[in-house]
């Protein structure tokens, strides 16, 4: 059971994404151009369980759908949005948007919009925190869309065999873009594929942060004590769109979606804390009024920053070579 | 000073010393690759150490560091050349071994979407310290008794889809000496580099090679053999080839300057056009296929900033626009070899046949 101050933190948490995203779509609708973006919006418990369950030092990689998985981690959002309006305060000083959000500071390894990717970097992560003994663990989020995609397997393999501290982190929402999940996945579940790596697969309820939480709990425990990696498959709903202009009723039915809705992680885990008198009614309105405030300064600390200099667009091509030198 | 004659290393050698030297530096150093080593997890039967890649270049380095540093690996050039971009950020100095350049296909996204645009699109925050070693290249018209004849998917040059991912350096050594310097300097760089190494330098690059530990800086040409009447320059095993092409031009009388590029990309323009400048013509030799080539590259480069220079068009010497096929008479057709580079020379002046 995690202690009370963990549960707020997941809530706070929670919230924070929902809130980000939501404003993030309200600017997109009114025109502020923060450039292509996939809202995490109906699966923050995904994230939000894995993370409760890591330390600062471990490391996440992440997913075009990117943007929980950095709050979850602890990126700033204020540094977020900037990132998202092209300023030289964001993230990434403007450089890469929102599918490539990073702070290596607080171990987020980078959003990466090409699908799989991100579990091979988890894996060298991993292999890193081995070979130089720091009992770090790296969690790879991926889509049930990556499951299909051989860097996948690969890492997995390489993950097994070398015996790496790695969480692998499929959020199964259905559809990989369109493409329901029925239609591209050879087996009932992703985590039946654990077997074919011998390690453990657990399929979960991902609208459950505590259930995700459990399964996260129980990987990093065997990751750490050097008995290899994990696969926990989350069972989760993405709200709207593939992107910000994707119509969902080409693909899918507003009966269904309101079934998924039905069950939102934050609403549920809300009235979770309050039948469990973890917290009281005040208490998580005056998180959710704290985070409305955030995303208030987020919006206009990105507003206000300066843009990139012309001459930034020549800058960090290269690493500085050994010698401090920049090119 | 030790004035005793310092030894000569094979190409292979040399390349195994820049690495065992650095390794013994650095304990965040890590090799990973096929075949690394070899004979994985055989140490019990008494066997290690089977192999140590096409070059020999690796062998022996699992006996001093063991097998958490040297890291056999299945096939799967994705997703290990991934594991080593995310090991480079977090902590590590990975060298990953791609067997051969033409095996690039199975791991292209790992190389150019993700270790060559990291550092940038994160806006600086991350160093992405990775080596990636990989032979390239045909037999040529040497006679071999052994290797070479691999055909169209284990022959090739594709050093050009490398050089042109902006953030990538990409190097490629010609001799024993310049392959221990720009290894050594590969792995100190804090970004991705690549070394294109060839598989059949063989006694062309034997040569002398000190043993400490020494750079050769990356992003310079070198100027080997200097010459009044024509630049010849090459990349990697061509630069031997413009050497003996400039050996028999002598004989009719031809002064011909030889400029190794070493480094593709960022590529030494200065040391190029510096070259050009005194020659008044250019021959530039190039074992890669020339569409959207090296070759062209550099002709054009000199062309648009060097022109003023030129007495003579540039000439261009390449393989032609095929596969590498199979048939030894026919690949060593493909390769550009000696006389067509005396012949393109010979065009210059208006000479020969």
């Amino acid at each position: 059971m995690p202690t009370r101050e963990q549960l707020l933190w997941m809530y706070e948490r929670l919230t924070l994404i929902r809130e980000f995203e939501e404003r993030l779509k309200w600017l997109v609708e009114t025109g502020v151009p923060v450039g292509a973006v996939h809202y995490y919006t109906g699966q923050e418990a995904c994230a939000v369980g894995v993370c409760a369950a890591l330390q600062p030092s471990d490391w996440i990689a992440s997913t075009h759908r990117g943007h929980g998985h950095c709050i979850a981690k602890g990126v700033e959002v204020h540094r977020m949005m900037a990132e998202l309006y092209g300023k030289s305060t964001g993230s990434n000083r403007g450089k890469g948007g929102s599918m490539h959000i990073t702070d290596a500071r607080v171990g987020m390894l980078g959003v990466n919009p090409i699908v799989g990717m991100g579990a091979t970097h988890a894996v060298g992560a991993a292999l890193s925190a081995k070979v130089r003994k720091t009992q770090q663990v790296a969690a790879s989020f991926f889509g049930e869309g990556a499951a299909g995609i051989g860097a996948v397997h690969e890492a997995m393999n390489l993950a097994a065999i070398w015996k790496l501290p790695v969480l692998f982190v499929c959020e199964n929402n259905g559809y990989a873009q369109s493409t329901p999940v029925e239609y591209a996945l050879s087996v009932p579940h992703i985590a039946d594929r654990a077997a074919a790596y011998s390690m453990p697969g657990v399929t979960v309820d991902g609208q459950d942060v505590m259930a995700v939480w459990e399964a996260a709990v129980a990987a990093v425990e065997r990751a750490r004590a050097g008995q290899g990696p994990s696969l926990i498959e989350c069972i989760t709903y993405r709200y709207y769109g593939h992107h910000q202009g994707d119509d969902t009723h080409r693909y899918r039915t507003k009966e269904e979606e309101e079934v998924a809705r039905g069950r939102d992680c934050i609403r549920t885990f809300r009235e979770h804390l309050l039948e469990l008198g973890a917290a009281q009614q005040q208490e998580l309105d005056a998180i959710d009024a704290v985070n409305r405030k955030k995303m208030d300064e987020a919006v206009a600390f990105a507003e206000s920053s300066p843009l990139p200099k012309p001459a930034d667009l020549f800058t960090d091509v290269y690493v500085a070579d050994p010698d401090g030198e920049r090119e | 000073m030790n004035t005793a004659a310092v030894r000569e290393l094979s190409f292979g050698q040399a390349i195994n010393e820049a690495i065992r030297q650095e390794m013994r530096r650095d304990p965040t150093i890590v090799v990973l690759g096929e075949d690394v080593a070899g004979g994985a997890g055989r140490a019990h039967l008494g066997l290690v150490d089977a192999w140590g890649g096409p070059l020999r270049a690796t062998r022996g380095l699992i006996t001093e560091f063991g097998p958490e540093r040297i890291l056999d690996t299945p096939i799967a050039e994705m997703g290990f050349l991934g594991a080593g971009v995310g090991a480079a950020m977090s902590g590590l100095r990975p060298i990953v071994e791609i067997m051969f350049v033409d095996l690039i296909g199975c791991c292209y996204d790992q190389i150019m979407n993700q270790a060559a645009k990291m550092h940038y699109m994160m806006g600086g925050q991350v160093d992405l310290p990775l080596v990636i070693r990989t032979a390239y290249g045909t037999r040529g018209g040497d006679n071999r008794t052994y290797g070479g004849g691999a055909g169209a998917q284990h022959s090739q040059t594709l050093y050009a889809v490398l050089a042109h991912i902006p953030g990538l350096k990409v190097v490629v050594p010609s001799t024993a000496y310049n392959a221990k310097g720009l290894t050594i300097a590969a792995i100190r760089d804090n970004g991705p580099v690549i070394v294109l190494e060839h598989k059949f330098l063989g006694l062309r690059a034997k040569g002398p090679v000190p043993e400490e530990a020494y750079t050769v800086p990356i992003g310079r040409a070198q100027i080997i053999r200097k010459g009044r009447d024509v630049t010849l320059c090459g990349i990697g095993r061509m630069t031997h080839i413009c050497s003996e092409a400039a050996e028999s031009l002598l004989g009719e009388g031809i002064d011909a300057e030889v400029v190794d590029v070493l480094t593709l990309s960022p590529l030494d323009e200065d040391t190029i056009l510096e070259s050009v400048s005194r020659t008044h013509r250019l021959v530039v030799v190039d074992e890669d296929t020339p569409t959207a080539s090296m070759a062209r590259d550099i002709a054009a480069r000199v062309a648009d900033k060097g022109f003023d220079n030129l007495d003579a068009p540039i000439k261009t010497v390449t393989a032609p626009d095929t596969p590498v096929p199979f048939a030894a008479v026919l690949e060593a057709l493909y390769t550009p070899g000696v006389a067509q580079v005396v012949s393109a020379v010979h065009s210059l002046f208006g000479t020969g046949a």
